[in-house]
């Protein structure tokens, strides 16, 4: 009594975020029963009748999970590894031109990350259309057949990855950026005292040093490997039912399944899956880069 | 004698072929945005024959004149995008910045506990179904102007970036503040948000972008037309190609019965009209932007 008497004034100031917290992030986890459900909205989920695990065998019998698992985990996979290395490398470049050449560059390249992904399926339409996009118009001129991009699977694989790394990398650059630059410049000298090219500089000293941001990021990134930017695979492709086998995602997935088609036993298993799943693997994640290295851990 | 042009070494060819690599893959990045407001300038005929270009032919306004015609939806749903902005990003800030001082603060008890219970949700959620379970069934929001607030009013994210801001604040501050007798709401509000400005800057104008660029929320709960934010009436106009000229279109009173419609370069220009006057104002905070990225990857 006496501690809450003393801390009463700073807990009634955390009170707001405890109880929006509250209502927003923890009730919902109370609904991590309704795949076991058969749920009923008028009975409630507690209510509802047991039904065990038959919405995970009708969801993994299925094709739509196995496909929607597949690209996802493929997407995120190529998305960590070109997406870190690309930022890593425009971070070293943008080093090597230093603090004057960069400032355009970094504004430029900043630009798609404050657009949402509507306005960037806007500026894709605008190369992708297929009557009158610029690329079909490029085409054109070699006297090539118009493509009908929103219709054919087989290229957005390489679309989503470009619209991926064009929109993220001016914000990731900069994080790698902003750590280059708290880098003691004593190491530089040193180097160059020894010898070293500025290649040898950015392999042995730019590298490691920032690399405890590195594994950070792709720590936080690999516990989401289950989720995805539904923005990206649900604006950018005009959700195209034509493109589903490269561009289902889970999330979209999981969305389809509540919003079109009302299968909530389906939706919530999918669901289920992902965030049992995902946070498995933040766990095993920061497990192993604990046992490596702890100072890199996240937790 | 050392004069500064001896100390700076001459300009490498592999510095120029940097240069040279950056500035055609900035103007790489550009170019998507560049077609997209040059197609909303360009005449229909020209768009039908030639297909969308950067540079139309000649400046034909007919697009924008067509939606501005008439902008009843337009208006309503800036009315719509800037009240919930607005409100969601003061109230956002308020609960995130007092939040996060509790827990920055060493001589709080439940500091701890608090801090997990916030960082608990970073890495853990329901998903999709319980929290739309949760905002149609429990709480009855559908169609609501909160369903658009509500549910982004405190991300993990921004308390765990305001925490790594007020952890410079040094601690004697609230010391001396409480000899003087001052409570913890005095404290808060005369000591700490003075001198947080920075941190509040940062954090505020990260949820003014993402109330501003939200479209899920309209998406999942929101059906009637006047509550449509800005982002969600362009889905529909790039989801639809011959928006303008669709029934849609008409019940929106965009396009009068029997009239024949830019409706290409339309599009585009609605684009420009929803989206075009915040992208100009968020690059001139992008200082802002990259300082609460960097402390957050790096002391969140």
């Amino acid at each position: 009594m006496k501690t809450l008497r003393k801390n009463g004034g700073l807990l009634l100031l955390a009170l707001p975020g405890i109880v929006v917290l509250f209502i927003f992030q923890y009730v919902p986890l109370y609904g991590l029963l309704l795949p076991f459900k058969d749920y009923r909205y008028d009975l409630g989920i507690l209510n509802s009748p047991w039904t065990g695990f038959d919405n995970f065998t009708y969801l993994f019998n299925g094709n739509s999970l196995q496909r929607a698992l597949r690209n996802t985990l493929s997407y995120n996979f190529v998305f960590i590894v070109l997406g870190t290395s690309i930022s890593v490398f425009v971070a070293l470049l943008f080093r090597e031109l230093g603090r004057g050449g960069v400032k355009v560059y970094q504004t430029v390249l900043f630009i798609p990350y404050f657009i949402s992904w509507v306005v960037a399926g806007f500026a894709f339409r605008a190369l992708l259309d297929m009557d009158y996009g610029v690329l079909n118009q490029v085409l054109g001129w070699f006297g090539q057949e118009p493509i009908m991009w929103y219709n054919e699977a087989k290229y957005w694989p390489f679309i989503l990855i470009v619209a991926a790394v064009w929109k993220g990398l001016g914000y990731s650059a900069v994080i790698y950026y902003a750590a280059l630059m708290g880098i003691d410049s004593e190491y530089y000298e040193a180097a160059k005292i020894d010898g070293a090219s500025r290649f040898r500089q950015a392999i042995s000293i730019s590298v490691p040093m920032i690399a405890p941001i590195i594994i950070m990021l792709v720590i936080l990134n690999i516990g989401k490997i289950f989720y995805s930017d539904f923005g990206l695979f649900y604006n950018v492709t005009l959700n195209s039912s034509q493109l589903y086998p490269t561009t289902d995602v889970i999330d979209t997935f999981v969305y389809r399944s509540l919003i079109d088609m009302g299968d909530l036993g389906m939706a919530s298993a999918a669901g289920f899956f992902q965030s049992i799943v995902g946070f498995v693997l933040v766990l095993l994640t920061n497990y192993i880069v604990r046992k490596v290295n702890s100072d890199n851990a996240l937790f | 004698m050392n004069t500064s042009t001896t100390k700076r070494p001459p300009v490498s060819w592999g510095q120029v072929f940097t240069h040279l690599g950056f500035i055609v893959f900035c103007a790489v990045s550009l170019y998507p945005f560049l077609v997209v407001v040059g197609t909303s300038f360009q005449n229909e005929g020209e768009i039908i024959r030639k297909g969308y270009s950067v540079i139309p032919s000649l400046l034909d306004f007919s697009a924008y004149k067509m939606i501005l015609h008439d902008p009843t939806t337009l208006i309503r749903s800036y009315i719509v995008t800037i009240g919930t902005t607005a409100l969601g990003a003061i109230a956002g800030l308020w609960i995130t910045a007092s939040y996060a001082f509790a827990i920055v603060r060493k001589d709080f008890a439940y500091r701890k506990q608090l801090s997990f219970y916030v960082f608990f949700t970073m890495l853990f959620n329901g998903g999709m179904v319980p929290s739309y379970i949760l905002m149609v069934r429990w709480l009855d929001l559908k169609d609501t102007i909160w369903a658009l607030v509500l549910p982004m009013l405190i991300s993990g994210w921004h308390v765990m970036l305001m925490k790594g801001f007020l952890q410079s604040v040094p601690d004697a501050l609230y010391e001396s503040a409480k000899i003087d007798g001052a409570g913890e709401f005095t404290i808060f509000t005369r000591i700490v948000l003075p001198l947080a400005k920075p941190a509040l800057a940062t954090v505020g104008l990260f949820l003014l972008l993402e109330h501003w660029n939200d479209w899920w929320l309209t998406l999942l709960y929101i059906e009637n037309e006047n509550l449509m934010k800005l982002q969600y009436i362009l889905i529909r106009v790039l989801r639809n190609m011959e928006f303008l000229n669709s029934a849609e279109a008409m019940q929106y009173g965009l396009v009068k019965e029997g009239q024949q419609v830019p409706s290409l370069g339309a599009r585009m220009a609605m684009c420009v009209l929803a989206a075009g006057p915040m992208l100009v104002v968020f690059p001139f905070f992008q200082r802002y932007f990259v300082q609460g990225l960097t402390v957050g990857a790096i002391k969140g």
